[in-house]
């Protein structure tokens, strides 16, 4: 497929990973921040040709992941609600809250429907006027721009039945928390490249200057990770720390300003918590000014048992890059996609849902005893 | 990820928990809750000889005939989709599932629930399609039953079909899992994803530059002509809910064998890549209803090819992978770069992902 095989190329990627083993000399761990390289790298077995000295650990970049598990439970609360459809990306609906998972709910009898898009559930609340449509408003920079349209599109229409709940959180915040941090392993990053789509890379500089650790801008496709790597192993190799964008088809370094103006009429920068990872001073949006109107958190005030998170869980070390999802105890054994413990296991971008998929090898064989006839 | 790095790591417990409170709809989704429930449930319950086969229909004998059955319910939502509706679908699902078996379908039954307030014309056009689709697969439709419930508590209109079949060849080898073996080939039909992109392109109101059609199809003519031309069909499976994927997956169980497949051979058309691409599915595991896969020996793998290239609904048969001895019950994939990875069994419905 156009823009799509060329990067997936045998030939090409056998030729990168040559040249990423030429160049290194020591080795150094780089973290993805992206969910969704996480599974490039482990879907298309890219650790397969890189050489051993390159240890790739898999960052916080998954927003299913990172959601904190009391806003889980608001949105199985609202969801449960009479008057509400709660409208959803597809695969925040199987993430467990302290008791269920909005799927859960649904089994129960909720009306919880999967969009595409918030202006979607924005059209469900036109169609359906009796009833509270609310959406959950979750993601990176990436999806904010989408979610603060459809805010602003219900302003502009005067519906009145439309609110999110946000959960918006930023990258940049994320990625100091992690450098600060005592425990830091992490030499080099990919940065986020649909993050940059939106934002651009400016503010990535003082990072990279700061922390002295260089940052590459990253595409998902095998080939621009394998590119990803090897920038990175060239700066690593001469001691540079700089922000460079492989990405360049997508990412231009001021961004999509249009899109950054959206977001900052309708949201405004405040305090996450971060399901793993704990609260993060300025590292998300929550609605501003005169939008707050469409705060579902107003319209169904929560009353509901403090979260709890599982005990087992080791997903904030996984989400630091600290452990890798083989090396949690629960792995496969209590935690697997039908039973999560913690949402990496649940997200098509989390760490630990990759591994169990796609990188279980013959020493570890743990499939079910699974057969019977296939029905319909 | 590097062998090095996991090897060490040992697991104990192999069976998931069931979530076994209540039905939810990954328990119809053809992955593993839905074996889950096989397994605990049914197969217990109504254990014999002929279920024990694990095929997509019984084979049992009646009078020195060897007949095939099998029975299938039909739920989908539209009703009326790309290429095809629920009555070709409940018509061709249920000679498919006999064909599987290397048996000629022969007739059907049809029980039909409706819904109150159903328009009949969309009733007409339903029945409609199920006659031309018995006509042309030379099947008949020779019984039935009709229940009307209230508004609200069906979608439309649901479809039970029910077959028999006959098998004639007089092969040493029964078609079914049980003959799978190392050294086989594994030969698909055809291009993959179509019918489950075209039912969620209306169900989810997307809209592609040229209409995605289903691949809806009756495949017994490709059976056919492979046991007229005399090759040794080891297994058939049509690869309907949960894809290629988790047809392979059950094979792979069932036989602890590993299926090793090339990501580069695997026939997607470009329009279902990209919607694959789009909404974060993998066309492994999207459903077809006009696709199978075909277990031959190895020796044999051209000549099946060339016997289902020129049948018109397997034309585009292509040659996939083969059957290796270990690891067991792996399905492994080489991917296009040339990494290796594990083709695992769908846990739930597959959910499109946020960005």
């Amino acid at each position: 497929m156009k823009f799509l095989s060329e990067y997936r190329d045998a030939k090409a990627a056998k030729k990168l990973a040559a040249a990423i083993r030429q160049k290194i000399t020591r080795p150094y761990t780089i973290m993805e921040i992206c969910g969704g390289k996480t599974h490039t790298i482990v879907k298309s077995g890219l650790e397969d040709l890189l050489p051993k000295e390159i240890t790739l650990v898999h960052g916080p970049g998954c927003p299913v992941c990172v959601t904190p598990i009391e806003l889980i439970d608001k949105a199985v609360a609202i969801a449960k609600h009479p008057d509400a459809i709660f409208c959803s990306f597809g695969d925040m609906l199987r993430v467990p809250g302290s008791s269920k998972s909005l799927l859960d709910a649904k089994a129960e009898g909720a009306d919880v429907r999967i969009v595409y898009s918030p202006l979607d559930a924005l059209k469900l609340a036109k169609a359906n006027l009796h009833k509270q449509v609310v959406f959950f408003a979750v993601g990176f920079e990436t999806t904010a721009p989408a979610n603060a349209m459809s805010v602003w599109q219900a302003d502009h229409d005067g519906v009145e039945n439309f609110s999110i709940l946000v959960s918006h959180v930023l990258v940049p915040p994320a990625m100091e928390a992690l450098l600060s941090s005592e425990q830091c392993v992490v030499q080099g990053f990919l940065a986020a490249g649909h993050v940059c789509t939106v934002m651009g890379f400016e503010e990535y500089v003082p990072i990279a200057e700061k922390y002295k650790v260089p940052i590459v801008v990253t595409g998902f496709e095998p080939l621009d990770l394998l590119e990803g790597i090897y920038m990175s192993v060239i700066q690593l190799e001469e001691g540079r720390h700089q922000v460079e964008n492989q990405y360049a088809r997508a990412v231009r370094r001021e961004g999509n300003r249009p899109a950054q103006k959206t977001i900052s009429e309708v949201f405004e920068i405040s305090s996450r918590q971060w399901r793993g990872l704990g609260e993060i001073p300025a590292s998300g949006f929550q609605l501003r000014g005169r939008f707050q109107r469409y705060d579902a958190n107003r319209r169904f005030p929560f009353t509901g048992e403090p979260a709890k998170e599982s005990p087992e869980c080791i997903s904030g070390l996984i989400l630091q890059g600290l452990k890798k999802p083989h090396q949690c105890p629960a792995f496969a054994v209590k935690c697997t996609p039908e039973n999560p413990l913690g949402a990496p296991m649940v997200s098509s971008e989390g760490a630990c849902a990759a591994y169990y998929h796609y990188g279980r090898r013959q020493n570890q064989s743990f499939q079910p005893e699974l057969s019977g006839p296939s029905s319909r | 990820m590097a062998d090095a790095k996991i090897n060490h790591f040992n697991l104990s417990c192999p069976v998931p928990r069931v979530a076994d409170d209540r039905i939810v709809l990954a328990h119809g989704g053809g992955g593993r809750l839905t074996h889950q429930l096989i397994e605990k449930i049914f197969i217990p319950a109504f254990s014999n000889a002929a279920l024990e086969q694990r095929h997509d229909g019984a084979v049992v004998r009646v009078n020195g005939a060897r007949l095939a059955f099998t029975t299938d319910s039909f739920v989908v939502r539209p009703l009326i989709f790309p290429g095809g509706n629920i009555g070709d679908l409940a018509v061709n699902g249920t000679v498919n599932d006999l064909a599987m078996c290397g048996a000629r379908p022969l007739y059907l039954s049809a029980g039909f629930i409706l819904e109150e307030g159903l328009e009949m014309e969309a009733l007409r056009t339903v029945v409609t399609s199920m006659q031309q689709a018995a006509a042309k697969g030379n099947v008949e439709l020779v019984t039935g039953d009709t229940k009307v419930v209230d508004k609200g508590k069906g979608d439309g209109i649901f479809i039970n079909t029910s077959g028999i079949g006959v098998i004639e060849s007089k092969m040493k080898v029964p078609i079914g899992p049980a003959s799978v073996q190392p050294g086989d080939a594994v030969i698909v039909s055809g291009d993959l994803g179509r019918h489950g992109i075209a039912i969620l392109s209306v169900r989810e109101s997307l809209e592609f530059e040229s209409p995605i059609l289903t691949d809806c199809a009756n495949v017994w003519p490709a059976v056919e002509a492979l046991l007229h031309a005399g090759i040794e069909i080891h297994c058939l499976r049509d690869l309907t809910r949960g894809g290629l994927a988790t047809t392979l997956n059950e094979i792979a169980g069932d036989r602890n064998i590993c299926i090793r497949l090339e990501e580069v051979l695997i026939p997607v058309e470009e329009t279902v890549q990209g919607a694959c691409e789009i909404l974060g599915l993998d066309p492994l595991y999207v459903a077809n209803e006009g696709r199978f896969a075909v277990f031959v020996p190895a020796a044999q793998a051209d000549a099946a090819l060339e016997v289902m290239k020129r049948v018109e609904v397997s034309q585009g048969s292509v040659r996939v992978g083969s059957v290796e001895k270990s690891p067991g019950r792996m399905v492994i994939l080489q991917s296009r770069i040339g990494g290796n990875r594990v083709v695992d069994m769908l846990s739930g419905e597959q959910l499109p992902r946020i960005c």
